[in-house]
């Protein structure tokens, strides 16, 4: 690594992070650090906050107290910005959420010009290479309706990364999936992981999270409970609540 | 219907067990409600002379039934989009049939429906076009403000759909034209009009372009906000274009509706179609010339607007029924 990318901020710096539904407590005094290049894993059971902790880094969802900064910035209710650290990251939903009012490659293409400000040819041309590399280019003029599940969320992830993000969440990208279809979006994130991307992903698939995290967070109940690397987290995790998830999943 | 059922049935028509019992109703009612004392009965005088009382009104159920049982047994062999054009025809043509029995003097109508059209006419489409304008700015507005977080524009969205829906369009129309001049504000009968028709109709959209904004759902703001999209982009190009698959087909209603509200206009001595039907008939009592000609404008502007409404909803639609 060089000199300018080690004195450079961390992709992601949460400290002292608070989050309350009304009197639920959902996120307690979550500090976690992601560096750039770095690609982590975040798991739990279901409510246990760690689609809340991604969602927030984007401001999709609010906090009550702490702090967020992203690539240096520090996250404020601030409009400007909160489209600034937008534009920085990306993210792919559980239920893809392509435009279904668009085509395949307006979808990748109206956010180019819209947010990057890019001419309508150059938006297409990004589309269509972005679209390429998720090796879905042939329906580029589809709907998202006419696509199966694999290939819409493979859509999104181009869409996404099309618009050249810092770094980019994923909120259980395969969830939503039949078991088929899954393999060919966990590919297409490896493809990403492979070229260098910046990485948060919550997910229960922990073949993905053992091929290519660099570190795997273990959440319950709002709280980081333990953290490590794959092979040390899933060979010889710490707590007993760490043990019976995995046990869970793993089965 | 839109998502058919794969087994083909029979058309119910075809089958005796409905055909031959709707034979039968269709004659008993004839016989109940008498048809042969009307234009009917004439009718079939010409065929059956001398006739009268019992014996007429049976012979026009059967004749009647007759035609009825013939013009399906016909129409049931067409191809289904013919069917549809033949039945509406056919309608049309009983409708045209029942105003022609009013003795009509065409060439009253002849005389008259120049002016009807030049000025009748064009100041209701004036109107009307101009109010549908200001109304789906309203409605947008109203919305939108329903939908935000603003205390100060909920409150006064609520309260205008509360208010404009709540009060009858005639009331809205003498409260501006008469209510303001008390204010020292005279306001001109025409802008009372457009303002009034798109005061009160704005107040209905607004509920139909809210109804349309919250079917969207919420992924679809996420997504788009999550790309760094503005608010204004994200309303715009993502989420009016998706609603307007559930706000067209009632705002087509609501244009259609306002069209004919817009004679309304006339009590305040505008000289829109309404107007000019109701007084141009009356110096040579031929009211009914009028009234039948002017009905029949307004027909034939709601099936343009019938047909617009079916173009912007297919547009709209493609995605959807891909």
């Amino acid at each position: 690594m060089s000199l300018a990318q080690d004195t450079a901020p961390p992709a992601i710096q949460i400290t002292g992070l608070n989050k309350w539904y009304g009197v639920l407590q959902v996120l307690h005094d979550v500090n976690l650090t992601v560096a750039r290049g770095e690609r982590l894993v975040i798991c739990g059971p279901s409510g246990s906050g760690k689609s809340t902790l991604i969602r927030t880094v984007n401001a999709l969802e609010g906090f009550q107290s702490g702090e967020i900064k992203v690539a240096g910035i520090r996250l404020t209710r601030d409009q400007s910005v909160v489209e600034d650290i937008r534009r920085r990251v990306g993210m792919v939903f559980q239920q893809f959420n392509l435009f279904p009012h668009l085509t395949v490659l307006e979808n990748c293409a109206l956010p180019l010009r819209l947010v990057r400000g890019l001419s309508a040819v150059e938006a297409r041309d990004r589309s269509m290479h972005f679209l390429s590399k998720v090796r879905i280019p042939e329906q580029a003029t589809k709907y998202p309706a006419q696509l199966s599940g694999g290939q819409q969320q493979r859509v999104a992830i181009a869409r996404a990364v099309a618009m050249q993000p810092e770094l980019m969440l994923f909120d259980e990208p395969t969830s939503a999936l039949d078991p088929e279809m899954v393999k060919e979006v966990l590919d297409v994130m490896v493809a990403l992981a492979d070229e260098g991307m910046t990485m948060a992903v919550v997910t229960h698939e922990m073949g993905f999270a053992r091929q290519v995290a660099d570190r795997v967070i273990f959440m319950d109940a709002g709280r980081i409970v333990e953290q490590g690397q794959p092979t040390t987290f899933f060979s010889t995790p710490k707590s007993d609540r760490t043990r019976a998830f995995l046990q869970q999943v793993l089965h | 219907m839109h998502y058919k059922d794969n087994i083909d049935y029979p058309p119910m028509l075809t089958r005796p067990a409905v055909f031959v019992p709707l034979l039968v109703a269709v004659f008993a009612a004839l016989c109940w409600f008498q048809a042969g004392d009307g234009a009917l009965g004439r009718l079939v005088l010409g065929l059956v002379p001398g006739a009268e009382g019992n014996t007429l009104n049976l012979a026009t159920a059967a004749c009647v039934t007759a035609l009825v049982g013939f013009n399906i047994f016909v129409v049931m062999r067409l191809p289904l989009r013919q069917q549809v054009w033949l039945v509406w025809a056919e309608l049309a043509a009983l409708i045209l049939l029942f105003f022609y029995s009013f003795d009509l003097s065409f060439a009253f109508i002849q005389r008259k429906i120049g002016f009807l059209i030049t000025q009748g006419l064009l100041t209701t489409l004036y109107i009307s076009a101009v109010s549908i304008f200001i109304a789906t700015l309203l409605a947008l507005m109203g919305a939108i403000a329903k939908l935000s977080s603003n205390g100060i524009a909920q409150g006064i969205a609520h309260f205008y759909t509360s208010l404009f829906r709540g009060l009858p369009l005639l009331m809205q129309i003498y409260m501006i034209y008469l209510g303001l001049p008390q204010l020292g504000y005279v306001v001109d009968a025409v802008p009372t009009g457009i303002a009034a028709l798109s005061l009160c109709y704005g107040a209905y959209m607004t509920e139909i372009f809210r109804a349309g904004i919250e079917s969207i759902p919420k992924g679809q703001w996420e997504a788009a906000r999550a790309l760094g999209m503005r608010p204004v982009s994200v309303m715009t190009r993502i989420i009016l274009p998706q609603s307007m698959r559930v706000i067209i087909p009632p705002t087509g209603n609501q244009f259609i509706s306002m069209l004919k509200d817009s004679s309304l206009v006339s009590v305040v001595g505008v000289w829109e179609l309404m107007y000019l039907a109701r007084t141009q008939g009356q110096t040579e009592f031929r009211h009914i010339e009028m009234m039948v000609t002017a009905s029949l404008i307004y027909w034939l502007m709601s099936i343009v607007l019938e047909l617009a409404q079916k173009r912007i909803e297919t547009h709209f639609n493609k995605a959807a029924t891909r």
